[in-house]
């Protein structure tokens, strides 16, 4: 038996070697795999952090669906005639690929009139209408059809939207113009902004860039006198804590959030912004 | 024949190729074997005559102009506005028609638990189209990670003959687990969270909006795969490659094997991205005289492209009867 044992080692030598190698394999294999779930699974942190609330484009379903149901192809960037929905990167985690709009450096002004992006997302993800078992928040429901501005004089003057995606707020009064009772002259976001809106006295269809616009106003309005919606936002005389009465930028119940007054406000930053998500009188 | 299928899954889902019974061998391969047993080969020739032919490149060639053409499209139509492949390689619009990606379309269902009937349309429309065309079809005709990762692979395969790194593999079995355990999170999360990595959603989108931060992640993933595993995401990873490849189980368009004409000098599977599929070109391997390549393979038509002497070629089935 001696005499047959030094052949034999190199041959289990060699088996162990295919068995080791195999089980190399396989401890690889069972870390790749833990390292790409663990990859994946770190976009929740953005999303729960919740460390950008961005305002979603209108008709988008609640937070939480909306990214569920969003496919990320971007048909709703395509057809916004004024690009002002941009799609997320990846330290957005889960949100990545996912719609969102900038409204300081270019609102939603309705100026597709039908709600394009709506009309072109694929999954439901924006929608005219929730469907019943999708979760709603009252406050977001807006109390009548909204009336566009633009096509007031149309058969049909109202957008078709039942939700709104955010709501306007006076968040830096001290530095607002009309309430300093000051006008404001010039371009409203400076020479080099790259923001359109529709001007319905230049062109009906086709916006037109903010800074071929200069406004020459004894008390500034351009929140109210470019708001898109009717009844949406007006100046109130508000009387303060000196006792002064001062004409106020006051948003009303039909704001749906489009950010067309934080775009165009002349300060820096604006006097005005969209809270986005936030429903009416919540 | 429902056998044939089976195996050809089983092996797609990760199963070592299985070696047929004596019994089940043809009649015709059997002689096939038995004349190739006397056959005396020049390897090292038939290996130079591979390459030459290889260099011809011709299903390459056609390959990366479609896989560009498809991606530009998409960049072409957004960026001249002409509107006639709207969105991306995820879902999109060919002429006004709902397109929607298989794997996006099955992660958004399962996630949001919701369909609507364009994501139903789309998905419809799809899976018919690439059920025609072969299921992992879209792997190496549309997908752009694709095209990255072959010319990784080409710097890999480059370094490793230069003795400079060496292939790690892994079990095939893992993209299956892969496949089960992004369905599961969807469901069970709500969220999408495998396109959250997705370098196929992460590049076509890149390729139609601008370049982001997510690019990174591509990049990394190309490293990995030059220095450390060939193919690896392709191979390992992607259940992209896997729900397209259910689909393509019983696609008409594959590759086809004629046993006569093989020299068995083994270059196709030295090109292809799933060898595994190639197995029956190992001398005797082969039951039949002629085989269909089984669902996992891409067609790519690198091994047509390669093979001396004609022995892969595409085949529509059911054209060989009619014809």
């Amino acid at each position: 038996m001696t005499a047959d044992s030094p052949p034999a080692a190199p041959k289990t030598r060699v088996v162990n070697k295919r068995k080791l190698e195999e089980r190399r394999r396989f401890l690889r294999s069972i870390i790749l795999g833990a390292a790409v779930l663990g990859i994946s699974t770190l976009g929740y942190i953005p999303v729960a952090s919740a460390w950008r609330v961005r305002m979603r484009p209108p008709g988008a379903l609640e937070e939480r669906d909306f990214l569920s149901s969003c496919i990320k192809c971007g048909q709703c960037v395509q057809v916004c005639p004024v690009q002002a929905i941009k799609l997320d990167d990846i330290d957005q985690g889960f949100g990545v690929g996912v719609p969102y709009i900038d409204s300081r450096s270019q609102a939603c002004d309705f100026s597709c009139d039908a709600v394009q992006c709506i009309l072109a997302c694929p999954t439901g993800s924006l929608v005219y209408n929730k469907p019943g078992f999708m979760p709603t928040r009252n406050e977001m429901m807006v109390a009548n059809p909204p009336i566009l501005i633009a096509k007031e004089k149309d058969p049909e003057p109202t957008l078709n939207i039942k939700e709104r995606t955010g709501l306007a707020r006076l968040v830096r009064p001290d530095a607002c113009l009309a309430i300093q009772g000051k006008g404001f002259k010039g371009l409203a976001r400076g020479a080099d902004f790259k923001g359109t809106m529709r001007f319905i006295e230049v062109d009906r269809w086709k916006p037109t860039p903010l800074r071929e616009h200069p406004f020459d106003l004894p008390l500034c309005d351009l929140c109210v006198r470019t708001c898109p919606i009717k009844g949406a936002i007006s100046l109130q005389p508000v009387v303060d804590k000196d006792g002064i009465k001062r004409m106020t930028p006051t948003v009303h119940e039909p704001c749906l959030g489009c950010g067309v007054c934080e775009m165009i406000c002349p300060v820096e930053p604006a006097a005005i912004v969209v809270e986005a998500r936030k429903g009416w009188g919540a | 024949m429902a056998n044939k299928y089976w195996e050809s899954m089983r092996v797609m889902l990760g199963a070592t190729p299985r070696k047929s019974q004596p019994a089940e061998y043809s009649e015709e391969a059997k002689t096939i074997h038995f004349y190739k047993k006397s056959e005396k080969l020049d390897f090292d020739a038939l290996r130079i005559e591979a390459h030459a032919h290889q260099k011809k490149g011709v299903w390459l060639r056609r390959r990366w102009i479609t896989l560009l053409v498809i991606n530009l499209l998409f960049t072409v139509s957004f960026w001249l506005d002409i509107q006639i492949l709207e969105g991306a390689l995820t879902a999109s619009r060919f002429l006004g028609f709902h397109l929607i990606d298989l794997n996006s379309a099955l992660q958004v269902m399962l996630a949001h638990k919701h369909i609507i009937v364009n994501l139903f349309i789309g998905t419809g429309t799809v899976f018919v189209l690439w059920l025609v065309v072969g299921g992992r079809t879209f792997c190496s005709w549309a997908c752009p990670y694709h095209f990255l990762a072959e010319n990784a692979e080409r710097l890999h395969v480059y370094l490793v003959g230069k003795k400079k790194i060496s292939d790690h593999t892994f079990h095939r079995g893992v993209r299956t687990v892969f496949w089960v355990l992004f369905a599961l999170m969807a469901i069970i999360t709500g969220y999408t969270v495998f396109e959250t990595i997705s370098p196929v959603g992460i590049l076509s989108r890149a390729l139609i909006y601008g370049p982001g931060l997510a690019l990174g992640w591509v990049v990394l993933l190309l490293l990995f795969e030059v220095f450390y595993s060939r193919r690896a995401w392709c191979r390992y990873v992607c259940p992209i490659g896997l729900t397209y490849g259910i689909v393509g189980v019983f696609s008409p368009l594959h590759v086809t094997y004629k046993l006569a004409n093989c020299h068995h000098e083994g270059e196709c599977k030295k090109v292809c991205e799933v060898p595994h599929v190639l197995d029956c070109i190992v001398k005797g391997r082969a039951p039949a005289a002629q085989l269909d390549i089984g669902a996992d393979c891409t067609r790519c038509g690198m091994c047509i492209d390669v093979c001396p002497s004609g022995a892969l070629t595409f085949e529509i089935k059911g054209l060989r009867r009619i014809m």
